[in-house]
C-alpha cells in the first residue's frame, strides 16, 4: 500500500481537534498557532494530492486505501478512500477553505471593537476541526457507510459553531432549522443507501457498502426509480436545492465568518458531491428517470434565489441566496447527465466555493468593524478596507460570470450541457446571469463606495495581515483558474468521464 | 458447569468480602468500600474473561441456565455498568459511605446476570425478583428524602404488579405446553395455529412485565418520576443495565418461545414505534435534565425494539450492540447529572447555563454523551442506529417503522442539541463562570473518562464489539 | 525578438494588462509616474501595431499574423489570434486611441493608479475583440471590457455616474445574453468554437431532423437576432441607445473618449466579423429590418442631438446619428451581397467606424477641456467664447466639421460612400435618412453657434472664472487627431486600400 496520504488529510484536522483541547484556556494565540499549522499542513497535503494526481496522469481512483473496517455476516464495512477528478479539486478546495478560515479568524484582539473570533478560540477551532476532517472524509470515501460516517460529522459540529459563536439574534433559531433539514436529508438518503445496501446483497451475494461494487450491481430500473429520489434529494438539501433551500440563507446569516465560509464554500459541495457520488452514479438508471425534474427545480433556484438576493437588504442573505442560485447552477449541471454539463458542475462547484468563501470572509471583515450588515446603512468602505473592496469585486466578478475569472469557465459549460437537453431551460436560466450582474454592482457600489456614514469615520481599523493573505490566496486562484482552464478542467473531465460510463453513455 | 456462573460466584464472593470487611472500617473511611466494588468488579470481568468464557452453547443446572455467549457478553454489560455505578456512588452523600448500598448494587448485578442466561421460566421469574427487589430497595434508599421514598415505593407498586401478572403468563405457558423449559416450549406449543389466540393472551402478559423492566410504553409511567426521585446513581443503572437486563429476557424469550407465532413481531412493532414517539414527544418539555433522560431512554427502548422486530440473526445482533452503545452513553450522561448536580444541587436544565465555561472537559463529556444519543457520529450512538435501522431495511415490510424512528430520532436531535445549547451558549447569572468552578472527584474523573473512551471507541473500532454482539445473537438461532 | 516576431499578435493583446499588474507594484501616491509610466506602455503596443500595419499583405486572403494557443482544451476553444484588413484596421484604431486618451487623462487627480490600470485592461479588452477568431474566445474579451468602463464610469464619472454605469453594465450584459447563448448552441453543435469552421458549417447548415427538434430555419432566425441584438446594443440602434448618452455624459472625458472611439465600433465589427459571414441569408432577409432600424438611429439621433441643452449629450447623440449609418452600410450591403454596390456601402460603413473613432474621440476631448475650465456643459452657459480662446475655437470648428461631413475631411469621405452603396440597394431608407444627414449640420452648427459665437458670456471673461486658453498637453492630443481626419480627407487610399480588399475578400 502507498504512503496513506488521504488518511493524513482526513485525520490531521481531527487530531488537531483534540490536541486544541488540551491547550490551556487562555493560552488564545497558541490555540490559533496550533490550528493555523494543521490547516497548513493540511492545505500542503491537498495540494501534493491534487498536483500527484495530475502528474499521475488523470486516471482513474487514486491513492485508494481500503481496510476492513467490519466484517460480520451479512454486514461489511471498509475503509474505503480514495479521490477521482471530481473529488480531488473538491480537497483542495476544503484545504483552502480551511486554511483562510484559520487566517480570518485570527483577528484582533486589542480594540474595542474585537474582530475575528475572540471567544473561546480553542473550542472554535476545535469545533471547526471536527467539521473540516468531516468534509475531507465524505470527499475521499469510497464506501457508503463511511460517508455517512463522515457526512454526518460534518453537520453538527455547525449546530454548535453557529449557536455558540454566531450572530446573536437568530443564532438559536438558524442553527436548530439548519441541523434539522440536514439531518432530515442525512438520514432520508440513509434509508435509501442501506436499501441499496440489501438489494445488491441478495442479487449479487455480496453484501458490501462498497461503492465501487455497488455500480456494479445492477440494480433494476423499478428500483432505482424509487430510490433515486430519496437518495438525491437527501443530499441535495445539503446542496440547497430548491425548495429545501430554505435552511442555508438562514444558517449563513447566523453563522460566525469561518463557518459561514466552510458552509457555503464547502458544506453545500458535500450535499452535491454526495447526490452525484451516491444518487446518480449509483443509480443512474434513476438518475435519467428524473433529471427532468431536478433541472426543474435547479432552474427555478438559479432564477428565484438571485431575484430573491436582489431584493435583500442585508449582505450576508444577499450572499446567502446568491449561494442557492450559484448551487442551482451546479444541480443544473448534474441533471444533464452529460459530459459538458457534469464538467461545468465540478468546476462550479469549486469556483463556488472560493469565492463564496472570499464573499463571507470579506463580509465578516466589514461586519466585524461596522456592526451592521445592513447594506443601506454601509458605505464608503473601500477607503479604509481597500483590500476586502477589491476581494468584493473580485468575488463579484466571479459571481456574475465574468469572462477571464473562474465563473465563467464553471458556467459556461454548465450551458452548454443544458442546450444539449433542453434549450429552453438555458434560456430561462441565463436571466439569473443580468440578475447577479445587477445586484453585485449595485451592492458593490453601495458597500464600497457610496458616502461614508459619519459614525463609521475613523472607527474602522485596518485588515490585519492574516486577513490579506486570505483575500489574496482566494483570489489568484479564482483569477487562475478563470484564465487556465486548463488547470482543472482535464481533472473533472476524468472524474466526468467515470460518471458517463456508469450512465451507459459516451 | 459453575464456569457458567462464575461472574455471579465472584460476585457472591465479593459481596462477601463486602459484608466482613466493611464493619471495621471508620464510619469516615466507609467510602473506600466503593473503591472495593469498582475493584473487585474490574477483577470479576477479569477473570470471567479469562477463564469463564462460553464455548459452544449448553444447558447447566439441569436446564435451569444456559452457558452461551449471548448471557456471557450481557453479563459484561452489566459488571461494566455495575462497576461505573460504584464509582459514581461514592461521592453520593447519602449511598457512598453507607456498605448496604454497595452490596444491594452487587447483589442485583448478580440477578441480571442470571436473568441473562435464565433457560427457565422459574428460572428466569427468581432472577427477575433477585435483580427487582435490591433495586427497589436501592431507588428508595434515601429514607429522609420524601421524593426518594415515593420513588421506591412507586418502583415497588409497579414492579410488583407487573411481575404479578408475568407471573400469571409464565403458569399459562406452563399450563399449555407442561414445561417450563425455554428450549422446549417452542416445540411443545408446535405449529398448532389453535392456540394462535390464547398464545397471543400469553404474550401480551409477558409484554406487560418485560415492557415495564425496558420501559416501553405503555409501561413506561413510572420511569420519570422514579428516575427523577431515585438517588441518581441508581437512577442512572436503572435506565441502563436494568434496561439492558429486560432486552436480554426479551430476545431470548421471544426468539426461542415463539418463532413459530411471528406475529408478535407486528405488535412488538407497533409498541417501538409507540414507544419511540411517546418518549421522544414527551421529552420535549422537560426542564429537568433527569426528566428528560427518562423519557429519552424510554425513546431509546424504543430504538433497539426496531432490531428485535427484525427477527433476525442482524436484528439481534443490532439490539445487543445498541444496548452497549447506549448503556455506555446514558452512564456517561448520568455521571455528569451526578458530577454537576453534586456541585451545583441542581438538576434543572437551566442551572446548565455556562457549563462549558465552568468546566470545559464536563462540557466536552456532556457533548459526547448526548450527540451519541442523539446518533451522531464519530460515537456509539450513530453506529448502533445504523445497524438497527440496517436490520430493519432487510424486511420491507418494516420500512416504515424505519421512517417512524427516523422521524423520531429527528425530535431527538432537537431536544438533545438544545441540552447543549444551554451548556455551550448560555451564561450564568453574572457571567462570572470562572468563579463557579466545577470540581470533579477522583471517581468521578475515572469513571467519565473511561465512559467518554468508551463512546467514542464503539463509534469508531466497532469491529469487535460487533463481533461479540452476533457471536450472542447467533446463539438465539 | 524572435518571440515577439512570432507571437507578435499575443504581445500586442496582453502588453497592456502586463504593464497593468506592474503599475500595481509601483510605489504608491506618485501619480506622475503612474501617468508616465501608462502613457509609455500604452506607446508600446501602439509601436507595434505599426509593425503590424507594415508587416501585413493586403492582397493575401484570409488571417495573418494567426497564432494558436491552447485554452479551454475540454470546450475544445482555444485563444485563436488573427487579424485581417478589417480587425487590423481596429487594431489600429485602438492602439492609436489608446494613448491619446491617457494622455487626456493627465489631469484625473484622484487614484491615479487604479485609473491608469483600469484603463490598460480596457484596452486589452477591445483588442482582443478585434483579434479573436475563436468564438468564445470573442465573447470573453468582449465581457472583459465591460468591467474596467464601468468602474471608470462609476469612479471618475461626473454626478449621476451610478445610475449612467449600471445602465451601461446591465444593458450590455442583458444584449449580450444572446449572443452568449447563441454562442453555446453553436458550440455544441459543432464541437468547436473556431470561427473559421464555424462560418464554413454554418452559413450553410442544413439537418432535415432540425437542431434539438426545431426547424434549422427557425433556429437560425432567433440565433441571427440573439447576435444582431447583442451588437445593436453596442452599436447602438435605435431603440436599444438610451444607455448611450447616460454613460458618455457621465464618463470621464478619456473614458468617453475611447466609449465613442472604440468601444462602439465593436458592435459594428460584431456585424461584420460574425453576423454577415454566419447569416449571410438571414442578413439579407433581414436587411430591411436592420436597414430601418439604422434609419432610425441617424433620423433620431439627430434630432435627440439637436434637441439637447448639455454639450456632451449633443455630441453623444450624434454618436448615435453617426453609427446609424455604419450600420446602414452594412444592411445595404447585407441585402445584395457581393454585388460593387455592396463592397462600395461596405468599404464606406469601415471607413466611417475608423473615421467616426477619431472624430467622435476629438468632440469629446474637446468638451471634456471646456468642461474642465468651466465646469458646466450647460450649453446656454457659454456663449460667444471664440474671442476668449481662439485656438481652442479653431480646434473645435475644425473638428466638428469633420463630424458634419465636410468634404475635405474624412467624415464626408466615408458617409459619401454608404450613401453611395446603399442608394441603388435601400433608396427609400437611403433617401430618409438624408434627412438625418441634414440634421447633422444643424445641431453640429448649433453647438459651435452656443458654444463660441453669439453674445459673450461676460462670467467667463473675467475674475477667477476667466477662461484659459487651451494648454500644450491639450493641443498635443488634438494634434494626431487633426493630422489624420486631414489627411484621410484629402488622400484616403492608403487606409481604403486595406479595407477594400479585406472586404473583397470576405464577401
Amino acid at each position: 500500500m502507498n504512503f496513506p496520504v488521504l488518511s493524513l488529510i482526513v485525520f490531521t484536522p481531527l487530531v488537531a481537534a483534540v490536541l486544541l483541547l488540551l491547550i490551556p484556556a487562555d493560552r488564545k494565540n497558541e490555540a490559533r498557532a496550533t490550528a493555523l499549522a494543521a490547516a497548513v499542513f493540511a492545505l500542503l497535503l491537498s495540494i501534493w494530492v491534487y498536483a500527484q494526481y495530475a502528474l499521475n496522469g488523470y486516471t482513474d481512483y487514486q491513492f485508494v486505501e481500503k481496510v476492513s473496517w467490519l466484517k460480520v455476516g451479512q454486514l461489511a464495512f471498509d475503509y474505503h478512500v480514495g479521490v477521482d477528478g471530481m473529488s480531488a479539486p473538491l480537497v483542495l478546495l476544503t484545504g483552502i477553505v480551511m486554511f483562510t478560515g484559520v487566517l480570518i479568524s485570527w483577528g484582533r484582539e486589542d480594540l474595542h471593537a474585537p474582530t475575528g473570533i475572540q471567544d473561546r478560540p480553542r473550542e472554535f477551532f476545535a469545533f471547526l476541526f471536527l467539521l473540516a476532517g468531516g468534509v475531507f472524509g465524505v470527499f475521499v470515501s469510497l464506501d457508503l457507510f463511511l460517508l455517512f460516517f463522515f457526512y454526518e460529522i460534518a453537520v453538527f459540529p455547525m449546530y454548535l459553531l453557529i449557536v455558540i459563536w454566531g450572530w446573536v439574534k437568530t443564532r438559536e433559531y438558524a442553527a436548530m432549522k439548519l441541523t434539522l433539514y440536514l439531518f432530515i436529508g442525512s438520514v432520508v438518503a440513509l434509508v435509501g443507501a442501506l436499501a441499496m445496501y440489501w438489494t445488491a446483497g441478495q442479487q449479487t451475494g455480496v453484501f458490501t457498502f462498497d461503492m465501487l461494487e455497488l455500480e456494479k450491481a445492477g440494480f433494476s430500473t423499478a428500483f432505482q426509480n424509487a430510490w433515486f429520489l430519496p437518495v438525491f434529494f437527501g443530499f441535495a438539501v445539503l446542496g440547497g436545492i430548491w425548495p429545501f433551500h430554505n435552511w442555508s440563507p438562514d444558517g449563513h446569516v447566523a453563522a460566525p465568518t469561518a463557518v459561514s465560509m466552510f458552509h457555503a464554500g464547502v458544506l453545500m459541495k458535500l450535499g452535491a458531491f454526495a447526490a452525484l457520488r451516491v444518487g446518480i452514479m449509483l443509480l443512474p438508471e434513476g438518475a435519467k428517470t428524473w433529471s427532468w425534474l431536478i433541472m426543474l427545480f435547479a432552474a427555478i433556484a438559479v432564477v428565484y434565489g438571485a431575484y430573491i438576493a436582489f431584493v435583500q437588504p442585508d449582505l450576508k442573505y444577499m450572499i446567502g441566496f446568491s449561494s442557492v442560485s450559484h448551487m442551482g447552477l451546479v444541480m443544473f449541471g448534474l441533471s444533464t447527465l452529460n459530459r459538458d454539463g457534469l464538467t461545468g458542475a465540478g468546476l462550479q462547484m469549486f469556483s463556488h466555493g472560493v469565492m463564496t468563501a472570499l464573499f463571507f470572509a470579506v463580509t465578516g471583515m466589514i461586519y466585524d468593524r461596522s456592526h451592521t450588515r445592513q447594506i443601506p446603512e454601509l458605505g464608503g468602505m473601500m477607503k479604509p478596507l481597500p483590500w476586502a473592496g477589491i476581494g468584493f469585486i473580485i468575488g463579484g466578478l466571479v459571481s456574475m460570470g465574468m469572462p477571464g475569472f473562474s465563473g465563467f469557465v464553471a458556467e459556461f459549460p454548465i450551458f452548454m450541457g443544458v442546450w444539449q437537453v433542453a434549450p429552453l431551460a438555458a434560456i430561462i436560466a441565463s436571466i439569473s446571469i443580468v440578475i447577479t450582474a445587477a445586484y453585485i454592482m449595485r451592492n458593490i457600489r453601495q458597500v464600497f463606495f457610496g458616502e461614508m456614514p459619519a459614525q463609521f469615520e475613523g472607527h474602522i481599523s485596518p485588515l490585519t495581515a492574516l486577513d490579506k493573505v486570505a483575500i489574496v490566496t482566494l483570489c489568484l486562484l479564482m483569477i487562475a483558474l478563470g484564465l487556465f482552464p486548463g488547470l482543472m478542467a482535464p481533472m473533472v473531465q476524468t472524474g466526468v468521464d467515470n460518471i458517463l460510463r456508469l450512465l451507459g453513455g459516451a | 458447569m459453575l464456569l457458567a456462573i462464575l461472574p455471579e460466584l465472584l460476585l457472591l464472593t465479593l459481596a462477601v468480602i463486602l459484608l466482613v470487611v466493611e464493619p471495621f472500617w471508620k464510619v469516615e473511611d466507609r467510602r473506600k468500600a466503593g473503591w472495593l466494588t469498582f475493584g473487585g468488579l474490574l477483577a470479576t470481568m477479569a477473570i470471567s474473561l479469562l477463564f469463564g468464557r462460553p464455548g459452544d452453547p449448553q444447558a447447566v443446572f439441569g436446564g435451569m441456565l444456559r452457558f452461551d455467549w449471548f448471557g456471557f457478553f450481557f453479563k459484561m454489560i452489566f459488571i461494566f455498568g455495575a462497576a461505573a455505578t460504584s464509582l459514581f456512588m461514592m461521592d453520593h452523600e447519602k449511598l457512598g459511605r453507607r456498605g448496604e448500598s454497595y452490596l444491594l448494587l452487587l447483589a442485583t448485578t448478580m440477578g441480571m446476570g442470571l436473568m441473562a442466561s435464565s433457560a427457565d421460566l422459574v428460572m428466569l421469574y427468581l432472577a427477575i425478583e433477585t435483580t427487582s427487589i435490591p433495586l427497589y430497595v436501592l431507588a428508595g434508599f434515601m429514607l429522609d428524602d420524601k421524593a426518594s421514598t415515593e420513588a421506591g415505593f412507586k418502583y415497588l407498586l409497579f414492579g410488583a404488579l407487573t411481575s404479578a401478572v408475568m407471573l400469571y403468563g409464565f403458569s399459562l405457558l406452563f399450563g399449555f405446553t407442561g414445561t417450563t423449559d425455554l428450549y422446549k416450549l417452542a416445540d411443545n406449543l408446535g405449529p398448532d395455529r389453535n392456540m394462535s389466540l390464547m398464545v397471543f393472551g400469553v404474550i401480551f402478559l409477558l409484554l406487560v412485565g418485560l415492557g415495564f423492566k425496558v420501559s416501553a410504553v405503555p409501561f413506561h409511567f413510572w420511569a420519570p418520576d422514579v428516575y427523577q426521585g431515585a438517588p441518581t446513581p441508581v437512577a442512572g443503572f436503572l435506565s441502563t443495565a436494568s434496561k439492558a437486563a429486560g432486552f436480554a429476557v426479551l430476545l431470548r424469550l421471544f426468539i426461542e418461545v415463539f418463532p413459530g407465532f411471528a406475529d408478535w413481531t407486528t405488535i412488538l412493532a407497533v409498541l417501538a414505534a409507540i414507544t419511540m414517539t411517546v418518549g421522544n414527544l414527551l421529552a420535549l418539555p422537560q426542564t429537568n435534565i433527569k426528566r428528560l433522560l427518562a423519557y429519552s431512554s424510554i425513546a431509546h427502548a424504543g430504538y433497539a425494539m426496531i432490531g428485535l422486530v427484525a427477527f433476525s440473526d442482524l436484528g439481534a445482533a443490532s439490539v445487543i450492540f445498541y444496548l452497549v452503545a447506549y448503556v455506555a452513553t446514558n452512564l456517561l450522561a448520568f455521571g455528569i447529572v451526578m458530577a454537576f448536580s453534586r456541585i451545583a444541587g441542581s438538576d434543572e436544565i437551566k442551572d446548565y447555563a455556562g457549563l462549558s465555561r465552568r468546566a470545559p472537559w464536563l462540557g466536552i463529556a456532556m457533548l459526547v454523551a448526548f450527540l451519541s444519543l442523539a446518533g451522531m457520529p464519530p460515537f456509539g450512538g450513530f453506529v448502533a442506529k445504523v445497524i438497527v435501522f440496517a436490520a430493519a431495511v432487510q424486511n420491507p415490510a418494516l420500512i416504515w417503522l424505519v421512517i417512524v424512528g427516523i422521524l423520531n430520532s429527528i425530535v431527538g436531535v432537537y431536544y438533545y442539541l438544545n441540552v447543549l445549547k444551554y451548556v455551550y451558549l448560555y451564561r450564568m447569572d453574572g457571567e462570572n463562570e470562572e468563579a463557579h468552578p466545577i470540581a470533579l472527584t477522583r471517581p468521578y474523573t475515572i469513571a467519565l473518562l473511561v465512559l467518554g473512551f468508551a463512546v467514542i471507541l464503539l463509534g469508531t473500532a466497532f469491529g469487535p464489539w460487533f463481533d461479540w454482539s452476533t457471536l450472542g445473537a447467533l446463539n438465539l438461532f | 525578438m524572435n518571440f515577439i516576431n512570432d507571437n507578435l499578435l499575443l504581445v500586442i493583446l496582453f502588453f497592456p494588462a502586463l504593464a497593468a499588474l506592474v503599475l500595481l507594484f509601483l510605489p504608491a501616491d506618485e501619480n506622475k509616474l503612474f501617468r508616465w509610466f501608462a502613457l509609455g506602455a500604452s506607446l508600446v503596443p501602439f509601436i507595434l501595431s505599426i509593425g503590424l500595419w507594415i508587416g501585413f499583405d493586403p492582397n493575401a486572403a484570409g488571417y495573418q499574423f494567426e497564432a494558436n494557443y491552447p485554452w479551454y482544451e475540454a470546450l475544445h476553444s482555444s485563444l485563436h489570434l488573427g487579424v485581417d484588413g478589417l480587425s487590423l484596421t481596429m487594431v489600429m484604431l485602438t492602439t492609436f486611441l489608446t494613448p491619446l486618451a491617457i494622455l487626456a487623462s493627465f489631469s484625473i487627480k484622484e487614484r491615479v493608479k487604479a485609473y491608469m490600470m483600469l484603463f490598460l485592461f480596457l484596452e486589452m479588452g477591445m483588442l482582443g475583440v478585434f483579434m479573436s477568431i475563436d468564438l468564445l474566445i470573442f465573447f470573453v474579451f468582449w465581457e472583459i471590457g465591460l468591467v474596467p468602463m464601468y468602474f471608470l464610469i462609476n469612479q471618475w464619472g461626473s454626478a449621476n455616474r451610478n445610475y449612467a454605469s449600471l445602465k451601461f453594465m446591465i444593458y450590455t450584459m442583458g444584449g449580450s445574453l444572446g449572443l452568449l447563448l447563441a454562442i453555446q448552441m453553436l458550440g455544441v453543435l459543432f464541437q468547436t468554437y473556431d470561427l473559421q469552421e464555424i462560418t464554413a458549417n454554418w452559413s450553410t447548415y442544413t439537418s432535415a431532423n432540425g437542431i434539438m427538434g426545431i426547424p434549422v430555419g427557425t433556429v437560425k432566425t432567433i440565433a441571427f437576432w440573439a447576435f444582431v441584438i447583442a451588437f445593436a446594443v453596442k452599436v447602438p440602434l435605435w431603440p436599444f441607445h438610451t444607455w448611450l448618452p447616460d454613460a458618455h455624459t457621465e464618463a470621464p472625458t478619456a473614458g468617453s473618449m475611447i466609449l465613442a472611439g472604440v468601444l462602439l465600433k465593436l458592435g459594428a465589427y460584431g456585424f461584420l466579423r460574425l453576423v454577415l459571414p454566419l447569416y449571410p441569408d438571414e442578413a439579407k432577409y433581414f436587411a430591411g429590418a436592420l436597414a430601418f432600424l439604422a434609419t432610425a438611429a441617424i433620423v433620431f439621433g439627430a434630432f435627440g442631438s439637436f434637441g439637447q441643452t448639455d454639450f456632451k449629450r449633443l455630441v453623444a447623440y450624434s454618436s448615435v446619428n453617426h453609427m446609424g449609418f455604419v450600420v446602414l452600410g452594412i444592411a445595404a450591403a447585407a441585402s445584395a451581397i457581393g454585388t460593387p454596390d455592396a463592397t462600395i456601402a461596405l468599404n464606406g460603413a469601415i471607413l466611417q467606424m475608423f473615421n467616426h473613432g477619431l472624430s467622435a474621440a476629438g468632440m469629446f476631448f474637446l468638451v471634456g477641456v471646456i468642461y474642465e475650465r468651466t465646469h458646466t456643459r450647460n450649453l446656454e452657459e457659454f456663449g460667444g467664447l471664440f474671442p476668449l480662446v481662439p485656438v481652442y475655437g479653431g480646434i473645435l470648428i475644425f473638428t466638428s466639421m469633420a463630424s458634419l461631413g465636410l468634404p475635405g475631411l474624412n467624415g464626408f469621405i466615408s458617409e459619401f460612400l454608404v450613401v453611395r452603396g446603399s442608394l441603388p440597394l435601400l433608396p427609400v431608407y437611403t433617401a430618409v435618412s438624408m434627412l438625418g444627414l441634414l440634421m447633422t449640420g444643424a445641431y453640429i452648427l448649433k453647438g459651435i453657434k452656443k458654444v463660441l459665437h453669439g453674445p459673450l458670456n461676460e462670467h467667463w471673461a473675467h475674475g477667477e472664472h476667466k477662461l484659459t486658453e487651451i494648454n500644450t498637453r491639450e493641443i498635443l492630443i488634438m494634434a494626431p487627431l487633426m493630422v489624420l481626419i486631414l489627411v484621410i480627407g484629402i488622400w484616403p487610399a492608403w487606409i481604403l486600400d486595406v479595407i477594400n480588399k479585406a472586404v473583397m475578400m470576405l464577401f
